[in-house]
């Protein structure tokens, strides 16, 4: 997808500057404003801050079939931390779950923005839209999930959907989706939108999605699924510091076994680390603290499209395409795991080919440069 | 003449809520609580593997994470006789303990404390006179007049800006606010530092978990394996880690949120004779301190008290056909068989169908049914459960550090006990538990320390993971304290597969429609009465409402659609 440029409000010295003035120019007009005004003269600095800065991304955050843990994981980013991201970048106008205001005046908050920004807002969105039984499962305000989505995207500027509901669904809409639980892609049409998923996606990524638009003044990156390809390029598998392990055929047979306290590899208890696109093993949890897999359980794929109906969370997965990092999502497609044993051993076979081809390049390399500095 | 006023959403809690409520007089004649969003995951669970409940149900909730996937592998190991080794039993109480300090600051200051805080009041206070208060309730650092000034420069750059992001709209300069601008200033920045603070404590969850929110829970222990001798195991460094966050934790709530808590509350004590409702609590307990089945070991005893009467505990029996029902006579479900009859957990028999208005709509009706929980009742009795229910359970049962901090409180306020059962009781209750929870979750990690230092490094019990060592059926049922209060799921396994699995959780219990005989539930009852000076700005309903922390994502769900009853309850492990 494009990069589209997301255009907000121009500051005063932008539209001078536009108008073909010089800087200078502004200054004076500031120093005369600020007389017109009865400011002191040394205030008129605090003026030309004022039309020089421009207005924080305005961001209306809406709220349907969830379980919050997106916004929970947003407010745990520690880079930027969020009181930073809500005071100085964003102007988080609505979000049922820390605004200060309720009903009527949450409402009149959103119609605000929507009306003041038309065009120029960010519309995140958590949580899926049931659209079973004319969307009576989700109603806020008295509006279905799918009225009030429609009405706030249309003037959206671009709209970021956080998590693997948002994203694909996720847990509602697992077989049989009674609700008919519908990621946000699926309903709006015209717009580009964003996919953050995971259960919920890290914080910082979350933060660093919305950081990205402010500071770039354009929307990230984003692979042929719609995921910012800074966070969701690679495979857990493959930056995995467990992978060693894995490539030795060491593996984790049962929990808490010696194996386990070795901290081998987890594929055969059922780690779905080998399809799944995520940045967690390189940015990892809460400020890089730990991730699943380093807290001895394996990953389960939270972030992949249907991942609660890709088998088993302990069934070892074992058609998964690929054996490095060349292999992306673009060109995996949907791959549905299926559950063999053979594959492991072919597995052996192949990796044990590549590593010793990798030792010898290896020692041919050592054995050069050893030689280099006895010159 | 009563008037109809509406609050839909109510912001700052978990999930959907709407409020209708009738004003007589300036004040709440009745009330009517309604949760408009459902998924139907226990629809989803059917048929799924056992051991993988856990994850799913977890994502019932991401405010509360963690206790449901804990209650979640307690019902799977108690249908399996599983007895997970004493450091997992200990493992997963501190996380139980970070999850508590962690919810219970969030709320308070987050989703609380703009009810009682007025922000743009804050801007006129003397940084220097704030510094002088603040420091004289409490010790915590940050307090310097510069520190307040600084801020106070940066919110009101902020105001001025025009874009008041959260706070817009509030119902800032509302007389039910009465707050000195000093103290509107001391909370701001406590919100702005318990923001900061509580991606810290959480970091708890991520070192046994791996993540938060979210962490990961094992049916049989935990995955966290303990190893003294290797980096990717629980040694020295992680070990550690979980001490100084439940150190740093600790001086958090002691010297940020309870100061704060008490200084705000000497100015609100008015509402210490609002919001009581029931007067019926109940706990099923928690935080056992010698294994999950051995009840009396537990930190938070269980119970029921009774119209206030705390001389009086009853028992609490799960398994009991006829003690936990539940009841749809106003609730969005249908029943196949017996109309309007209470059916146990385990007999579950109903079926979602919408009755209510076509949306868009203004009102709902209210005689009819409004609400997607259902209605359940202990004996018949609608009760209420959270905080104040556990503080109570605990003082009634004669546990000296439950009168210890309860009786302190009292003393500090000058309010009588009776001031225990409102809306004031409510929010203080939270804050007397987090000083127990704290000291506990401390109690824990020497626990778990000594025993690795004796010797004891097991996480897991794994000899009965494998289905061909399980019955072919079982039923189970585990329970657990969640923040906002008694927590229970029922399973019933067939042919290694979920046959039947349900919850009964804490928002369900509180924020429930009326049932067939008129009894109202935990909020609908603390509304009436509630003095609401200008309807068009009900601040005093969200002080209530926000005084039982909703969180309604967990309050809905589904029994079984074929209607199938399971009438054996043979329970394995009992």
């Amino acid at each position: 997808m494009k990069n589209e440029a997301v255009q907000q409000n121009p500051t005063y010295l932008e539209e001078f500057k536009r108008k073909g003035y010089s800087r200078k120019d502004f200054l004076k007009f500031c120093t005369l404003m600020a007389a017109y005004l009865g400011l002191e003269n040394s205030s008129v600095g605090q003026v030309v801050r004022a039309m020089s800065s421009k207005p924080r991304l305005p961001v209306i955050w809406l709220h349907f079939q969830e379980c919050t843990c997106c916004s929970e994981s947003f407010i745990r980013s520690s880079h930027p931390i969020v009181a930073d991201v809500l005071l100085d970048q964003i102007s988080l106008d609505y979000t049922e779950t820390l605004m200060a205001a309720s009903g009527f005046q949450a409402e009149e908050a959103m119609k605000n923005t929507m009306t003041k920004y038309k065009g120029e807002y960010i519309l995140c969105v958590e949580g899926s839209v049931p659209t079973a039984a004319d969307g009576v499962y989700c109603m806020i305000g008295g509006k279905t999930s799918l009225q009030i989505l429609e009405e706030a995207a249309e003037g959206a500027k671009a709209i970021i959907a956080w998590g693997s509901c948002a994203s694909n669904g996720c847990v509602q809409a697992a077989r049989p989706n009674p609700t008919s639980a519908t990621p946000i892609h699926k309903l709006v049409k015209g717009k580009p939108v964003i996919k953050v998923p995971g259960c919920p996606p890290i914080g910082e990524v979350m933060a660093g999605v919305i950081v990205h638009v402010v500071t770039f003044g354009r929307l990230p990156e984003l692979d042929g699924l719609g995921r910012p390809k800074a966070f969701y390029s690679k495979r857990v598998h493959d930056t995995c510091y467990r992978r060693p392990y894995y490539d030795a055929g060491l593996y984790v047979e049962s929990f808490d076994d010696d194996n386990a306290k070795k901290g081998y590899c987890l594929y055969k208890v059922g780690c779905k680390g080998p399809s799944t696109y995520n940045a967690c093993a390189v940015t990892k949890w809460n400020n890089g603290t730990s991730f699943p897999i380093q807290s001895g359980h394996g990953c389960f794929g939270c972030s992949e499209e249907n991942y609660w109906d890709n088998g088993r969370i302990y069934e070892r997965a074992s058609a998964f395409p690929g054996f490095g990092i060349e292999s992306t999502a673009d060109t995996v497609g949907k791959v549905a795991l299926g559950v063999t044993a053979g594959a492991l051993a072919a597995h052996a076979i192949m990796t044990n080919v590549r590593k010793k081809k990798l030792i010898r390049n290896l020692e041919k390399e050592g054995k050069e440069s050893e030689h280099e500095l006895k010159g | 003449m009563s008037t109809r006023i509406v609050v839909d959403p109510v912001t700052r809690i978990e999930g959907h809520l709407r409020i209708e409520a009738d004003i007589e007089n300036g004040k709440i004649k009745d009330a009517f609580s309604s949760g408009t969003m459902v998924r139907l995951l226990e629809e989803i669970l059917r048929g799924r593997d056992p051991r993988d409940a856990w994850a799913y149900v977890g994502r019932v909730c991401g405010v509360c994470t963690s206790v449901h996937s804990l209650t979640s592998v307690r019902c799977v190991e108690d249908a399996l006789d599983i007895v997970v080794p004493p450091n997992a039993e200990i493992v997963r109480n501190i996380m139980f303990c970070a999850q508590y300090m962690h919810d219970h600051v969030v709320h308070f200051y987050h989703l609380h404390a703009m009810d009682w805080v007025d922000v743009v009041n804050a801007l006129k206070a003397d940084p220097k006179k704030t510094s002088e208060l603040a420091q004289s309730i409490s010790n915590w650092p940050k307090s310097s007049p510069g520190y307040f000034s600084d801020l106070q420069k940066r919110v009101t750059k902020f105001v001025e800006s025009g874009q008041l992001g959260i706070f817009s709209n509030g119902y800032w300069g509302h007389p039910a606010y009465k707050l000195p601008a000093e103290v509107n200033l001391i909370g701001l920045a406590h919100y702005l530092e318990a923001l900061e603070w509580q991606k810290e404590i959480v970091k708890v969850h991520t070192i046994f978990g791996g993540k938060n929110p979210h962490p990961n829970y094992l049916v049989g222990g935990m995955a966290c394996a303990i190893s003294t001798d290797d980096v990717s195991g629980l040694n020295a460094e992680r070990l550690a880690y979980v001490e100084q966050l439940l150190q740093q934790g600790k001086q958090f709530i002691e010297q940020v949120y309870i100061p704060d808590l008490m200084a705000i509350a000497s100015f609100y004590k008015d509402w210490g004779a609002i919001g009581g409702g029931l007067g019926n609590y109940m706990v099923y307990g928690d935080l056992p301190w010698n294994g999950y089945r051995d009840t009396s070991s537990y930190k938070f005893p269980s119970g029921v008290i009774l119209d206030k009467d705390i001389s009086k505990v009853y028992d609490v029996d799960l398994r009991k056909d006829d003690e936990i029902q539940e009841f749809i006579d106003h609730s969005w479900y249908e029943y196949k068989g017996a109309a309007n009859g209470g059916l146990h957990p385990w007999k579950g028999e109903s079926k979602i169908r919408y009755t209510g208005p076509k949306p868009p709509f203004e009102n709902l009706d209210t005689t009819q049914k409004y609400s997607y929980l259902k209605t359940p009742r202990w004996k018949g009795h609608a009760v209420e459960v959270g905080p104040l229910s556990r503080m109570l359970v605990g003082y009634a049962r004669g546990r000296e550090e439950f009168k210890e901090v309860v009786d302190k409180a009292l003393k500090d306020l000058n309010v009588p006990v009776t001031a225990l059962f409102s809306t004031l009781g409510r929010t203080a209750a939270r804050g007397l538990e987090s000083i127990l929870v704290t000291r506990w979750g401390l109690d824990f990690y020497h626990q778990l320390i000594e025993n690795i230092k004796n010797g004891d490094t097991r996480m897991a019990d794994s000899t009965k993971r494998d289905p061909e060592k399980w019955p072919g059926k079982a039923l189970g049922v585990g329970h657990s304290e969640a923040p906002r209060g008694a927590l229970a799921h029922w399973i019933n396994i067939e042919d290694e597969k979920i046959a039947n699995y349900q919850l009964v959780v804490p928002t369900t219990w509180n924020a429930s429609p009326r049932d067939g005989k008129g009894q109202v539930s935990a909020y609908e009852a603390a509304l009436r009465d509630t003095p609401v000076a200008d309807p068009k700005k009900p601040v005093e309903i969200l002080r209530t409402v926000h005084s039982f922390d909703p969180c309604l994502a967990c309050a809905v769900h589904l029994y079984d659609e074929e209607g199938k009853h399971i009438n054996r309850i043979s329970v394995l492990g009992d």
